[in-house]
């Protein structure tokens, strides 16, 4: 279980989250969804540890990710999916995947089946095992980075806006992987998009808006809803829907 | 100073992978040689041209082989070798890691459990040390051979001339001393181009900038830790 407990993040004077909670449901895909700027990639670095929130905690099996010294702890636990895939442009696909093995001394033969494995997992073949980065396609670079991340079989995965920059066919391959991932490995998934399309993936949609959650539901009661918040961000709509019910945040 | 403590950790916590400082080694060497040479070598031909003149006044034209070596093995030769290591070496240092911070590339190391400090910043730190003195053997050299050429052949000095004095006046602790101020610049030039590159912020722009910082402060560091050294290890007995 990953809970959030009034997590707040100030850069240059402005709070950027603002009292976040939010409890993540184990072994459920959740996604956290919000315009460009609300901080949705902070709150994610913020669960893996990458960024420290300024107040508040944030809890993984019970361990304080704020207090901990030892980030290796949230590391071995927690995957994390960039948002450009940040794959290493001198390091070839093996060498990026395998990377974690081969730094602990893991020789060639060894590391070789199991960057196999963890690519065959996201649909790559070993053609482009000695590949660079930069001669893959946006698509395939983030599914290396998926595997890469799936290198220390992970209970979580955190995904920051996995389908960005990629067209409608490939950020559909991607979800379908994170959705087939979720189930097969049983893995708590959180993924940070503003792509809708994700939403018939996922168990859980949280609306991330002025620094708070506004909206906290199951994924199948999202075009149901009559959260204005969530009414107007899913219609694309910039001002109060005409029939508002307003309601209160289901935090 | 906190990435100096991170650093200094991960010097201490882990054993050091030979390959990657050999590596560093290779890279930095190969990218700063030929222009290590060039410079060496104009520099040794400049001071022999700027430095007959005053010598033929008090008579000691055969000292001028002398005076190119021991200036070169004492001074041009690591100095120049770091000006120029800093522009070639520690600028790339600087726009590769700083482009690794921005593209989250560092952070992608973090979350893998790699600690970027061991992958990253020390096998530039012990291999851009360990290759400043190789690099400044060139110079040096090249330095003596550019003065030599200038004096045989334009100043109308025999080689004779040149070289006779040369191991009179200098000493093997000249060049050794020469040696260890070469490590220190390779030392000061990694140390900041890594620490500029690794707090890199912003985009494009963040990049540049840190380039730009790296290669101005490992300048001035490396004059300022020249007079230091020279003090230290040629300290003149009064």
């Amino acid at each position: 279980m990953i809970e959030l407990i009034n997590v707040r993040k100030k850069f240059d004077n402005r709070w950027i989250t603002n009292g976040v909670n939010l409890k993540i449901p184990d072994g459920k895909m959740t996604i956290i969804i919000g315009r460009s700027g609300e901080g949705k990639s902070i709150l994610l670095k913020q669960i893996i540890g990458l960024i420290k929130p300024t107040i508040g905690r944030i809890l993984i099996d019970d361990i304080d990710t704020t207090k901990i010294r030892n980030r290796d702890l949230v590391f071995e636990k927690v995957g994390y999916v960039f948002q450009s895939a940040a794959l290493l442009d001198s390091l070839t696909i093996f060498e990026n995947v395998g990377l974690p093995l081969l730094e602990k001394g893991a020789p060639h033969e060894t590391a070789l089946p199991i960057v196999k494995e963890k690519l065959a997992l996201v649909n790559l073949s070993e053609e482009i095992l000695y590949k660079f980065p930069s001669e893959l396609s946006g698509g395939m670079q983030k599914r290396v980075g998926l595997a890469r991340t799936l290198i220390h079989n992970p209970q979580i995965m955190l995904y920051d806006e996995p389908t960005t920059g990629l067209d409608p066919v490939n950020a559909r391959i991607v979800h379908e992987l994170m959705a087939s991932m979720q189930k097969k490995l049983n893995l708590t998934s959180v993924v940070v998009s503003h792509d809708i399309e994700v939403f018939q993936y996922a168990d859980y949609v949280a609306l991330l808006q002025e620094g708070t959650i506004k909206y906290f539901d199951d994924a199948s009661q999202v075009w149901n809803s009559n959260n204005p918040d969530l009414y107007r961000f899913i219609r694309g709509l910039a001002q109060k829907p005409l029939n508002t019910h307003w309601c209160q945040p289901t935090v | 100073m906190l990435f100096f403590w991170q650093t200094a950790r991960a010097l201490t916590n882990t054993r050091l992978k030979y390959t990657k400082i050999v590596e560093q080694m290779y890279v930095i060497g190969v990218e700063s040689l030929a222009i290590t040479i060039i410079t060496g070598a104009f520099a040794g031909a400049v001071l022999a041209y700027q430095s007959f003149d005053g010598l033929r006044k008090f008579g000691g034209e055969e000292l001028l082989g002398a005076l190119v070596a021991l200036s070169i093995t004492r001074e041009l030769g690591p100095v120049l070798t770091g000006l120029m290591v800093t522009g070639r070496a520690g600028s790339s240092i600087a726009a590769e890691i700083g482009t690794m911070r921005i593209t989250e590339q560092i952070d992608a190391l973090d979350t893998l459990r790699i600690n970027p400090y061991q992958y990253l910043i020390i096998p530039r730190i012990i291999g851009a040390t360990l290759i400043m003195p190789f690099l400044t053997i060139f110079a040096m050299i090249a330095g003596v051979l550019g003065g030599y050429v200038i004096a045989t052949h334009i100043l109308g000095l025999t080689p004779d001339e040149y070289t006779a004095h040369i191991s009179e006046y200098i000493d093997i602790f000249d060049v050794i001393g020469g040696l260890i101020k070469a490590a220190a610049f390779g030392f000061v030039i990694s140390w900041i181009s890594c620490y500029k590159g690794f707090n890199t912020r912003g985009g494009a722009r963040g990049v540049g900038l840190a380039t730009t910082n790296s290669v101005v402060a490992s300048s001035i560091l490396i004059i300022i830790t020249n007079y230091f050294l020279a003090m230290i290890l040629f300290g003149v007995s009064s």
